[in-house]
């Protein structure tokens, strides 16, 4: 018997024909041509005439015939709404076939036939079937809910399907408990506030029992519904754990990966010093591991989630690399994923194996393959130091294979690692201008015209280099135009006298003859400061650059939280949180992880004691946009906390560069000359890598430019603003305060800041202090040169807190050789904000008679806490409460021995201050504020458990990312 | 969930077409054909986005299976249901081919009646699938009552894999242990991956509920036992045991079992199927070496000589050896000598093609050849692609030993001595690569 020939009849009148047929009397012949019917359907063709003579053929005890007169029924019945009333005698019916197979069957047909009336019709018949003896019937009706919620949410209310529904998760067939848990699921998804699925640790045991025993596609349900669960205590959360892991040798991929999902999500809730912590750790590796076994296309969304796993949880994998290394028939999807994994995974243990292949990738047939896989030996460079020199020679060797591609993504790359190890390589560039001319692409040539530029003193010919690329010059892309003008003026400032006419041409050329907004502001500005002040432009332009991260195309974190919660599903494949490709309702909903242990507890208010609404309502879930809202306000705004939260960002981009970089440059030259004002005007155009941080900076490279002319009206709001902080009135009060206090503010011991190697013989050491509300940095500056130095001036960078030095460097006498003198400088924070990494991280600027000297020092945070940050009590359990749980962090202080009492007094001493505390079980639990110089509050929690030398501290913070910072400083105070 | 599961031919024409959810359109059909069968690109990802629907695509042969969904589905999930899929219609009417789809097409819209509803996958056993859905059509209405019963709380009950009532006069069992080894090797010799991936495959034909339980040598529950203090073992077993870094089970084995116990208990299913997959990758009996060397004489001509080597016991014979050595697309001619088998140039396949039937163990033996290249302009260097090597050999390169299959039937009369039981070992190369 073969069906295929059904598919070949394409001749005119074939309808006519058909209708005869499945008129005929003959049943063989009336079921050949429902087959008829049903090939033509399924390639396309429109049958939707034959409606009448096909549910014709419906009443009939040929359950093969049937079938296939429902799988047309499905098809057309919305398009023939009035005819397919017909049909529903017989659904009714069958639904009380004494054959389970039959009364299923019809459930499951109606509640995919889409037309109004029927629907009411489908109602009795569902509710006989939700409690049928048989548990196949039940399954089906199960999923028939969900079908029928579909197409009338109201009427499965009303009709209390639902509750029916409930009922059926403590059913005894473990496939109905499935079936229901997934159809409850969806409904509850298109109703995220609704408490469908009410999860309580009842229901939850009966999910974990079914577990057990139902079907592998009913594992995958119960395992998702069970991640959308949120245990009440770290206890739960284990023992919830110990129950899923066994899923983990499951054969089916899918219950693997949904397995890990609830691991990785309800890990987040176990201590970290838990011993089971760590056992759950190593048991997730290896099956990770085996899903690289799978077909390739689930090795794909197995590696697109290890992604997002090695992000969060990087020592899971560690010890992995290997099967990470990509074969030589893996499909190219495949191969580019290990490759992301790979640049992921690589440390300075395993470099020398993890280059020795990305040299034999780089030498595959696909283009963008061995692309990434060059610019993976350049992230590996920066990533780790160590190896920075093997990878440069291999980029080298690559670079002699003449390769066009290969050449031009490793130049790309070497530009990146001359930016982060600065005066070590630049031996390469001859050979990179050796292959100026096989450059076609843009990103490319802007790379090799950013070096030539930058080091356009040590390149002979780097005029003629440069005019070279002149020539086409309105033919070139924006990026290598723009890269291209800022290189000729670096060039003409390096070389001034022969290079005049160069820089004219190309000023012209960018400032009249272009219409790219960003070419001719770029162009005017450097015009501008070339004839204004020649000096000035030099320090702007030739600057010396912050050096760029290592790791630079991480997730942000709140949305790799996100994705954490959604492992095996589409949207960990895309990467993507799903509001970004579902339409509708449905997964608009943002999933969260739960906080770390403890946090319910600590979520209770020190008075009211009563937990209940730790969850912050859903309203209040950062997105990507309010967190860097929040940064900026961070940045920007010192005196006030009511800056409207979100900013956008292209604003403060702008604001910054007027604010302080242009004010300097086009201005007072009177200050000190030696230094700089670092705006970044001669950055490479920032590849997408880090052009977050360069927000502030760049002058033409972002379109903050236009920006800033369009939002002018912010400016002078934030402006004003920022002088107000810390000033006289300020500290008068402070130092009132800082009278009384206990035990004073926690000095750390001079550390060693600019080596006198470095110095040419100036030697700096020093620390920060806060005395009685004023900001000190003690310096000592040794002269270990022969001669006598004199003319000492300082400056800062701009840094996160806008520490600025409040007066000038008093050096009084001239410095003799093997002198040692102390200082003491004021710093205010009123100065330039830009963020930094680390947060603390303050670039210094000394300037003597013999040169100019730059060191990087970091500040404990604590410099910035001020001495009013005491909250009222409300005030802090309202601010709790407000901040989402998201931005609570946890850290473990070890090693203390001290009481609590001791320790507040202690705390204070520093302006951590202690509001209430709380005895429970032995252990205290101290509730602490503390506000920093830009307003910024910081709420934390510390638990002391009597002759438990480890304390627990949970930080809150509007701005997560200082919670680090804060409990550095905990540590220094509590143990000096 | 799955929206909607389309067939297509190569050439993109609809073979099979349903669909679950209201949100795909018909134009979804069109529109996964237009974007990823007739894209001039190689398809770059086995998950494309068109117009804010996902669609979920493997191939088989020269068949599109695809799955579409509007929502934020399990991939893993939809994956292994389109595998699943391919399973069962193989079980039914074998090779997946335009033809036998075409012949089959009832069949295959009644399967996706019954293994997917609303787009969630239900029990899709072949063996409780069969009880009810024939290619002769449907069984079910002809059946008693008991029978009716029989098969549902088969499909949906906790044992869906197997049915009650079955009898054998001779019971018998047989245990393949197939593993395939896996290497990636420098051309200096040195090991720079290899792992074996096994399965243990079994062939049940056992009367009645039969409970099984598997032991092999693993080296977790061989320590337990030895310091448990069974003497006699110890000594040799520390040698003998192997380390599985991972294993999976077929869902009829109890999973929280062998997680309590590392005890691998369970009732099988009737007839063939897999019981377990599992990895290793410590102290790997590599079955061959591959020496190669590949001397470049000026621009026009290629020296290559390779030496393989046999590695195991000299009373073992490894079979279907093959080796394949790449040679470069402007190859115009190639002269090879070999001391042992038959060995081609295949054009087409621009590699050396070098067979052994068979090779006992420790041995080895040794070809070369010279290689004519024709000039080219492309600057491109040759990617000198690994040379690969294919091979059965009657052992498990892990060191798998199957310990025992103890069987109870406590409701028939018959005992474990009575089962028959069969075991045999085959290792074969995975991907076995030595780069030159």
């Amino acid at each position: 018997m073969t069906d295929s020939k059904y598919f070949t009849t394409t001749k005119k009148g074939e309808i006519f024909e058909l209708k005869a047929e499945l008129n005929s009397d003959k049943k063989e012949k009336k079921k050949e041509a429902v087959k008829k019917v049903i090939a033509s359907m399924t390639v396309g063709k429109d049958v939707s005439a034959l409606f009448p003579d096909v549910v014709n053929c419906m009443q009939t005890d040929n359950l093969e015939l049937k079938k296939l007169v429902y799988l047309y029924l499905m098809n057309y019945a919305k398009s023939q709404p009035d005819m397919a009333i017909m049909a529903v005698n017989t659904f009714v019916k069958d639904c009380e076939d004494p054959n389970p197979l039959i009364r299923a069957l019809a459930v499951r047909t109606m509640g995919c036939i889409r037309v109004d009336k029927i629907t009411e019709y489908l109602c009795e018949p569902l509710r006989k079937c939700l409690k049928d003896e048989d548990p196949y019937v039940r399954k089906t009706a199960a999923v028939c809910v969900a079908k029928l919620h579909d197409i009338n949410a109201q009427l499965v209310e009303d009709q209390g399907f639902l509750d029916t529904l409930k009922d059926l998760i403590s059913d005894s067939n473990p496939m109905v408990v499935a079936n229901a848990v997934a159809a409850l699921s969806e409904i509850a998804e298109s109703h995220p506030n609704s408490n469908l699925l009410d999860l309580n640790p009842q229901t939850i045991n009966k999910l974990l029992t079914a577990l057990n025993e139902c079907t592998e596609w009913g594992q995958i349900f119960i395992l998702d519904c069970l991640a959308n669960y949120t245990p009440r205590d770290d206890r739960e959360s284990q023992s919830i754990c110990e129950r899923v892991t066994p899923r983990l040798s499951h054969a089916n991929s899918a219950v693997v990966l949904s397995a890990v999902k609830v691991l990785m999500k309800f890990m987040e809730m176990l201590p970290k010093d838990l011993d089971y912590y760590g056992t759950l750790l190593k048991k997730l590796a290896p099956p990770l591991v085996t899903l690289l076994s799978a077909e390739p296309e689930l090795q794909y969304v197995a590696l697109r989630n290890i992604n997002l796993i090695v992000q969060k949880r990087p020592e899971i994998l560690k010890h992995e690399m290997k099967v990470f290394f990509v074969k030589y028939n893996d499909p190219i999807y495949v191969k580019l994923e290990k490759l992301d994994i790979m640049i992921r995974l690589a440390s300075q243990a395993n470099i020398a194996q993890v280059l020795a292949e990305l040299k034999e990738y780089a030498t595959e047939v696909d283009v963008d393959f061995v692309r990434k896989a060059v610019r993976a030996i350049g992230r590996c460079a920066i990533k780790v130091e160590q190896s920075a020199e093997r990878c440069v020679s291999t980029l080298l060797d690559l670079i002699q294979t003449k390769v066009n591609y290969v050449v031009q993504e490793a130049i790309v790359v070497i530009k990146d690692i001359f930016r982060k190890y600065p005066n070590k390589y630049e031996s390469v560039i001859a050979t990179l201008c050796e292959n100026l001319d096989s450059l076609d692409e843009p990103e490319a040539r802007a790379a090799m015209i950013w070096i030539v530029g930058e080091y356009a003193e040590r390149i002979d010919n780097a005029d003629e280099l440069l005019e070279s690329f002149l020539e086409g010059f309105h033919d070139e892309s924006t990026q290598v135009q723009l890269q291209l003008l800022t290189a000729i003026v670096k060039l003409f400032l390096k070389k001034p006298t022969e290079t005049q006419e160069l820089v004219q041409q190309v000023l012209s050329l960018a400032t009249q003859d272009s219409d790219n907004p960003d070419l001719r502001d770029r162009g005017y500005i450097y015009w501008r400061l070339l004839s204004t002040d020649p000096v000035a432009a030099k320090e702007v332009v030739l600057a010396e650059k912050p050096l760029i991260s290592e790791e630079t195309d991480l997730i942000e974190p709140t949305l790799l939280d996100e994705l954490i919660c959604h492992i095996g599903t589409l949207a960990s494949v895309y990467h993507k949180p799903p509001s970004a490709f579902v339409e509708g309702s449905r997964g608009v909903q943002h999933k969260r992880l739960p906080a770390r242990a403890g946090s319910g507890e600590s979520a209770e208010s020190p008075e009211v004691g009563q937990s209940g609404t730790s969850e912050a309502p859903p309203a209040v879930i950062p997105s990507q946009g309010d967190l860097l809202g929040d940064l900026l306000n961070l940045d920007l705004a010192p005196a006030t906390t009511t800056v409207p939260s979100v900013q956008p960002s292209m604003q403060m981009g702008a604001m910054d560069l007027l604010g302080g970089g242009l004010d300097s440059l086009m201005g007072d030259e009177s200050d000190t000359p030696g230094v700089s004002h670092r705006t970044e005007m001669q950055s490479p155009q920032p590849s997408s890598d880090y052009s977050e941080r360069e927000l502030g900076g760049d002058i033409g490279g972002s379109p903050s430019m236009g920006a800033a002319l369009g939002a002018p009206a912010a400016m002078p709001a934030a402006l004003s603003n920022a002088p107000a902080v810390g000033g006289g009135l300020g500290d008068l009060f402070d130092l009132g305060g800082g009278v009384g206090m206990p035990t004073g503010f926690y000095v750390a011991p001079k550390t060693l800041f600019l080596p006198a190697m470095k110095a040419k013989g100036l030697e700096i050491s020093g620390t920060f202090a806060r005395r009685g509300g004023i900001i000190q940095m003690d310096l000592s500056l040794t002269n270990k040169a022969m001669s006598v130095m004199t003319d000492f001036a300082i400056q800062f960078n701009r840094n996160s807190f806008g520490l600025a030095p409040a007066g000038p460097l008093q050096v009084l006498t001239p410095l003799t050789p093997n002198q040692t003198i102390d200082v003491s400088l004021p710093l205010g924070t009123t100065g330039p904000v830009m963020k930094m990494e680390p947060l603390n991280n303050l670039q210094v600027a000394v300037k003597n008679n013999i040169d100019v000297f730059y060191f990087s020092c970091q500040y404990p945070l604590s410099l910035l806490f001020v001495e009013d940050g005491k909250m009222e009590r409300q005030v802090f359990l309202a601010t709790w409460k407000d901040i989402p749980n998201d931005n609570e962090a946890q850290f473990q202080i070890k090693d203390v021995h001290l009481n609590s009492d001791a320790a507040s007094n202690k705390l204070q001493g520093s302006n951590i201050f202690t509001i209430a505390k709380r005895t429970v079980d032995a252990q205290d639990m101290l509730y602490q504020s503390i506000k920093l110089t830009n307003g910024i509050w910081v709420l934390a929690e510390m638990r002391v458990q009597t002759g438990n030398p480890n304390y627990t501290l949970s930080i809150k913070c509007r701005a997560p990312e200082v919670s680090q910072f804060v409990y550095q400083c905990y540590e220094l105070v509590l143990k000096n | 969930m799955i929206g909607g599961l389309f067939i297509y031919n190569h050439k993109g024409e609809v073979l099979i077409s349903r669909v679950y959810r209201d949100d795909i359109g018909r134009n979804a059909v069109d529109a996964f054909r237009v974007n990823v069968i007739h894209a001039r690109q190689q398809v770059r990802s086995p998950v494309t986005n068109i117009a804010r629907t996902s669609f979920f695509h493997v191939k088989r042969s020269n068949i599109w299976l695809a799955a579409v969904t509007k929502q934020n589905v399990n991939a893993a999930m939809v994956f292994e249901f389109l595998y699943k899929m391919c399973d069962v219609m193989t079980a039914y009417f074998g090779k997946i081919s335009e033809e036998n789809i075409k012949n089959n097409f009832v069949l295959i819209y009644e399967l996706l009646d019954e293994i997917l509803d609303f787009g969630y996958p239900q029990n899709s056993e072949t063996g409780a699938l069969k009880t009810f859905i024939t290619q002769q059509g449907i069984k079910s209405q002809h059946l008693t009552k008991e029978e009716q019963s029989q098969i549902t709380s088969q499909v949906t009950g906790q044992i869906g894999w197997r049915r009650e009532g079955i009898k054998y006069r001779r019971n018998e069992l047989f245990l393949d242990v197939l593993e395939s080894v896996n290497l990636l090797m420098s051309p200096q010799g040195q090991v720079l991956s290899a792992h074996v991936s096994g399965r243990v495959v079994m062939k049940s034909y056992l009367s009645g509920m039969p409970e099984c339980k598997f032991g092999m040598n693993d080296k977790i529950v061989i320590d337990k036992q030895g310091k448990g203090g069974t003497t006699d073992d110890t000594g040799k077993s520390g040698k003998q045991s192997i380390a599985i870094d991972d294993c999976t089970f077929h869902q009829c084995v109890r999973l929280s079992k062998f997680d309590s116990e590392r005890s691998i208990s369970f009732i099988p299913p009737d007839g063939e199927y897999e019981l377990m997959r599992y990895r290793t990758t410590k102290d790997i009996i590599l079955p061959f070496r591959v020496i190669p060397l590949v001397r470049e004489v000026g621009r026009t001509k290629l020296e290559v000589k390779v030496v393989i080597k046999s590695n195991f016991k000299p009373s073992l014979l490894a079979q279907k050896i093959e080796v394949r050595i790449p040679t470069p697309l402007n190859t115009s001619g190639v002269q090879v000598i070999c001391m042992k088998g038959k060995a081609k140039y295949k054009a087409s396949e621009n590699a050396i093609v070098w067979k052994i039937k068979r090779m006992v163990g420790m041995k080895e033996s040794q070809i070369s050849a010279e290689i004519e290249l024709l000039p080219t302009n492309d600057k491109k260097k040759w990617a000198r692609p690994p040379i690969s090597m294919n091979f059965e050999v009657p052992f498990a390169p892990s060191g798998l030993k199957v310990r025992y299959l103890k069987v109870f039937e406590p409701k028939l009369n018959y005992s474990d001595h009575d089962v028959i039981k069969w075991v045999r070992y085959i290792g074969r190369s995975g991907i076995y690569e030595t780069r030159c």
